[in-house]
């Protein structure tokens, strides 16, 4: 087992280098360059020569590969330098808009476990009843209904009701924790609701699988008590892919809510990258990709550890 | 020196010269202002860097002006934003022939570290913009090629010597992007300002947060005496526009400085009715279509032509101003600015009048001549909600009624001034913006040899109007060559369409006292004469 | 045996909506009311009435006609890159389970790498690079979708891989080609049609999502995610129905196709999970 957890660990290595790689030369080929937009911007006319020295300020007119080969340098050392856009550290710039991405996601995954898993149970253990039915019906509706307009109408629906207003800026949880959950709880409950979908069509076939099991057969036919079985074993086994799509999830959720952050005026990760990419700012677009992919690829690695602890069935190839 | 007999003062600001603007203030004429309070609000977008000689986004100019004074400024009351007033000159002399410009500073001015101001800083300052060393980027250096040579003879005496006489200097020397440094810090490092900031305006710089919000609090020291009245103000970075208008109904924020659209306007007046008040006015920003002149048929002008008949300006001015921010029919001056074109005038210009049957007869009567019945083009716009998109919409429509068949491609944002740039369009949607309504800033872009004459005609005619206009002293002449100018570009050779000009709304919390709108929306921001009320 | 038609219920309503919205998207131009692009500044902004029964837009633009001209959008761009998405997906996942080792290996890495990619940030760059067109939406879409399918199959495929009659096939000197057309390809189709209607809801929203955010489809073309920008939120008070219905016909159309792909999956192959 230990042979094969360190596989998967140094797996991540080539992911990861692999997505820099797509990146780096992908925003390269996006028309329009940051030095050219930065000077030119709405009026336009640069004389060629700040032009060049200005791309030679960020080593923009070195060679691709080369400037790949010192961006990779930095990068390995969790170095990524700073943005081509404002010229501020590229920490500088995530650290207030992750604080809040990674606080929506948590929230939106709170949210989502605690709906999903009592839902997705009693819809597998009354599988084919009215309750089954309803709940996949929620679910099916969770999955398809846009949560950016589900937070338009929430917006529109709280300003009608409440005279309520989304605030202006974030206000961190350790500033003022009541403020803060307040301005967050909507954003999180539009986005929770698809999330939760997900999760409740996972649990439920999970534990229809894990109930169609022979041990869970044999333990029911030993009479143990139904809620004994379910939560000793059923529920236990049945968690491991409610896990892994729980995780991934919340790992999309770091950078994937560009348009619920626009609707709900939070300067989250999601926004910052739009803004990135409309810059063309290189160096801040590498840095939110490998953050975000970064989580995607820690989160499936957890997951690896997960299976190989809690479930002994798993064959290590 | 003969050049400092007669003192003639700025073109229409002679009253104001020495005055203070209280007298002037319509709004200070009925209240005292009060002092104190934080004025709160919210700007659209965020500095790139904190150099306004490199930058050109109100990003920079509303959270940050109010730390800084330039040499003469706009008349922070004056509706049409035409009128230089004092700042950090006093007074001021133009020689008789034009050719020298005088300036006299207030004494006792303090940057915030504590320093006097003197001529020195003025002349870096400007010696900055207009002759960046290597390596120093100053996007308006271009617009100053006039200025030989700036000078400081005394500490209280700046003089700029010009190559020729160009009637526009005084106002172009009152842009807001013009804000006076420190000639010590700049001989040290040119690009200290870009991440830092000192000056000698009515705010100090207290703080700001990335993606948040910026703050800036009293200067205690400000020199002109009794101001600011704010205790300070902060800015608060939002860049969707429906939490914008929801932070002033919230009442979270007092004002956002560049404008909202007509719905947004109508829906912040029906939530708070009299707290809210609204003040609008003709924008210095106007769509227009520019058509590649080396692709055909749109090197004919008859196609051309066509294409401007067929637009009914009135019709459109009427239903767009209801959903997006254009109002006014004008020509190529803002409407109520000095130069405008009177609308007696405007009419007869090709696709201005008023029987728009009429007009589209003669545009199907013109295309069929050319032998382009049946047009159809691809129209390259930019991906912006307000107004480009509308505007588009509204003008394939229009092209329709005439038998013309156009799809619409939108182009991101970032990626649409390299299309004109690289010419790669037949017909585009083209835009104009300036920061002082002038025609030498608003019309220089459409001379022959221009970068931004983006549909590449050649017109000799066009360029040596400009100059007769740009060289013209008395306001009169200068009236009668503008008039011919715009009769040239929009009517006989229709270079480029005008579309509609942009209409700036501003509707802020009643509170805000002091502050007049203006047509652009990079004046009037260093917050020294706002106030707020109980 | 109740429970199975019960089951068949959901997914023929879901089938019958989709062929609906199908049949709509067909006869567009015989069935909406008004023409989708004809702007009418004399109705603009009217409330849903006997004239107009959704309403008309900022542009006096009937809602009603729009969203059945926008039917035509959604479906063209959920089948395209669903069936783009899902054939790409099947001839790689079969691919790499079928020569395994070195290929598979390097596939595999491949496939985590665009799994890990934000799905946003890749249809923000490959929209700037390729520019705003249908067809290069349609490919946007596609992308992500690949990897995804890929895995399903390649793990579907790895079980055919096992089966003696593969490696006796092999044994026999019969191509790879051969081998592969006819024992693998055949035993991946259910999986393969579990894809596609998953992937057809997915792409809708996905259409939408990228429309609101002005990357996808072109004014004045109809689509629903496009109705649902601008103007729509401009007017979300004064005119709510701009916003409301778009967005119902978003959510109703993606349902349908979630609730048919569902119930084929279970009549297919109910261990395969899906999203």
């Amino acid at each position: 087992m230990q042979k094969y957890l360190l596989k998967r660990f140094f797996l991540m290595f080539p992911t990861l280098l692999g997505v820099a790689v797509v990146t780096f030369f992908l925003i390269r080929v996006i028309p329009g360059d940051v030095v050219e937009l930065r000077l030119a911007g709405d009026r336009g006319s640069v004389s060629e020569e700040l032009l060049k020295s200005e791309r030679a300020k960020f080593g923009l007119d070195q060679p691709i590969w080369r400037q790949f080969i010192t961006w990779t340098a930095g990068a390995a050392r969790l170095d990524f330098g700073t943005s081509m856009w404002t010229g501020s550290p590229i920490w500088q710039e995530i650290r207030l808009r992750f604080a809040l991405s990674f606080q929506v996601a948590l929230m939106a995954t709170i949210v989502a476990v605690v709906l999903a898993i009592p839902l997705g149970v009693l819809a597998a253990l009354k599988q084919d009843s009215w309750v089954d039915y309803a709940v996949r019906i929620f679910s099916i509706a969770g999955l398809a209904t846009p949560s950016f307009w589900l937070g338009i109408v929430f917006i529109l629906a709280l300003l009608i009701i409440f005279r309520w207003v989304p605030p202006m800026v974030y206000t961190p949880f350790w500033v003022n924790p009541w403020q803060n959950l307040v301005q967050l709880i909507w954003p999180a409950l539009a986005v929770g609701y698809r999330y939760s979908a997900v999760a409740t069509r996972m649990t439920r076939s999970a534990m229809l699988e894990v109930l169609r099991e022979d041990y869970i057969r044999t333990a029911r036919a030993k009479g143990l008590a139904q809620k004994l079985v379910l939560t000793r074993h059923a529920l236990k086994n049945a968690m491991l892919p409610v896990l892994t799509v729980i995780a991934i999830e919340f790992a999309f959720l770091i950078g994937g809510l560009v348009v619920t952050e626009q609707v709900f005026n939070l300067n989250g990760v999601g926004l910052l990258f739009v803004q990135a990419v409309a810059h063309r700012d290189y160096t801040l677009i590498q840095a939110l990709v490998m953050l975000v992919a970064g989580i995607f690829i820690l989160m499936n690695f957890l997951m690896d550890i997960m299976y190989a602890w809690l479930d002994p069935r798993i064959r290590y190839r | 020196m003969g050049l400092r007999g007669l003192r003639i003062f700025a073109l229409l600001a002679a009253l104001t010269v020495f005055a203070g603007f209280g007298s002037v203030d319509p709004a200070a004429a009925q209240d005292k202002p009060r002092l104190g309070g934080e004025l709160v609000f919210v700007v659209p977008s965020e500095p790139p860097s904190y150099d306004a000689h490199a930058e050109e986004t109100f990003g920079v100019i509303h959270p940050m002006a109010p730390h800084y004074n330039t040499l003469v400024r706009v008349d922070p009351f004056d509706k049409t934003g035409t009128k230089p007033v004092p700042d950090l000159a006093e007074s001021w002399i133009i020689s008789k022939d034009g050719m020298t410009y005088t300036f006299k500073l207030h004494r006792g001015v303090k940057f915030h570290d504590g320093s006097e101001m003197t001529s020195k800083d003025v002349k870096a300052s400007y010696d900055k913009i207009i002759f960046p060393p290597a390596g120093v980027k100053s996007l308006r250096k271009e617009a100053y090629r006039v200025v030989e040579v700036v000078e400081a003879p005394d500490p209280y005496t700046v003089r700029f010597r010009l190559k020729w006489p160009e009637s526009s200097l005084l106002l172009n020397l009152a842009s807001p992007w013009n804000w006076i440094y420190k000639a010590d810090i700049l001989a040290k490092d040119m690009h200290w300002y870009e991440k830092n900031v000192m000056g000698t305006g009515a705010f100090t710089f207290v703080e700001h947060v990335k993606g948040s919000h910026w703050v800036g609090k009293k200067n205690p020291n400000y020199w002109d005496k009794g101001k600011p009245y704010l205790d300070g103000y902060r800015a608060i970075f939002i860049s969707s526009s429906s939490a914008q208008v929801a932070a002033i109904r919230g009442e979270r924020a007092f004002i956002q400085f560049r404008g909202f659209s007509p719905p947004e306007r109508d829906s912040l007046v029906q939530a708070l009715g009299p707290k809210i008040t609204v003040q609008e006015s003709p924008w210095d920003c106007l769509n227009f279509v520019s058509m590649h002149h080396e692709k055909k048929p749109f090197n004919d002008k008859r196609v051309r032509r066509a294409l401007s008949l067929a637009l009914d300006r009135y019709e459109g001015s009427k239903s767009l101003s209801k959903i997006t921010l254009v109002r006014d029919v004008g020509g190529v001056q803002v409407p109520g600015t000095p130069y405008a074109t009177p609308p007696a005038e405007l009419e007869k210009l090709a696709g201005y009048g008023h029987d728009i049957n009429a007009a589209r007869a003669e545009a199907r009567k013109l295309l069929k001549e050319a032998g382009a019945e049946g047009l159809s083009f691809t129209f390259k716009n930019r991906g912006i909600p307000h107004p480009y998109e509308p505007v588009g919409i509204w003008l394939i429509d229009q092209w329709r009624q005439i038998g013309v068949t156009v799809k619409q491609e939108f182009i991101e944002a970032s990626a649409y001034h390299p299309m004109l740039k690289r010419g790669d369009f037949e017909v585009a949607m083209d835009f104009q913006c300036g920061f002082i309504v002038e025609p030498d800033l608003d019309l220089a872009r459409f001379v022959t040899n221009s970068d931004a004459n983006y549909g590449k005609h050649t017109d000799k005619m066009i360029d040596d109007l400009y100059q007769k206009q740009s060289r013209a002293t008395d306001p009169e002449e200068r009236k009668k060559y503008l008039r011919a100018f715009e009769k040239r570009i929009l009517d006989e050779e229709a270079h480029v369409i005008y579309t509609i000009q942009w209409h700036r709304i501003i509707p802020h919390n009643s509170k805000v006292k002091g502050w007049t709108i203006t047509p652009s929306h990079y004046l009037n921001n260093q917050l020294d004469t706002v106030w707020l009320a109980e | 045996m109740r429970d199975f038609t019960r089951r068949r219920t959901l997914g023929a309503v879901g089938a019958a909506v989709v062929v609906l919205m199908l049949l709509i998207a067909v006869s567009a131009a015989l069935i909406a009311p008004y023409d989708p692009v004809t702007v009418d500044f004399g109705a603009m902004l009217a409330r849903p009435d006997a004239k107009h029964w959704l309403g008309t837009d900022a542009f006096g633009r009937d809602v009603l006609s729009r969203l059945i001209f926008g039917s035509q959008t959604a479906l063209l761009v959920g089948f395209g890159a669903a069936v783009m998405g899902a054939v790409l997906g099947t001839i790689l996942g079969v691919g790499s389970a079928y020569f395994g080792g070195k290929v598979d290996l390097y596939l595999q890495r491949l496939m985590d790498v665009f799994l890990s990619f934000p799905l946003i940030i890749l249809a923000l760059a490959l929209v700037a690079i390729l520019g705003n067109s249908i067809p290069n939406l349609i490919v946007a879409i596609t992308v992500p979708m690949i990897p995804r399918c890929a895995l399903v199959i390649r793990s579907s495929a790895l079980a055919i891989r096992e089966m003696p009659y593969v490696d006796a096939a092999r044994a026999a000197g019969f191509g790879h080609t051969r081998i592969i057309l006819r024992h693998m390809l055949p035993n991946v189709v259910a999986p393969f049609l579990i894809m596609i209607t998953a992937f057809l809801g997915q792409a809708i929203l996905a259409e939408a999502s990228l429309s609101f955010l002005g990357l996808g489809v072109q004014e004045p073309t109809a689509a629903w995610g496009l109705m649902l920008r601008g103007a729509a939120v401009d007017f979300a008070e004064t005119a709510p129905w701009m916003a409301i219905f778009p967005g119902l016909a978003i959510s109703l159309a993606v349902f349908a196709f979630n609730l048919f792909g569902d119930s084929l999956r279970d009549a297919l192959d109910p261990k395969l999970r899906t999203l």
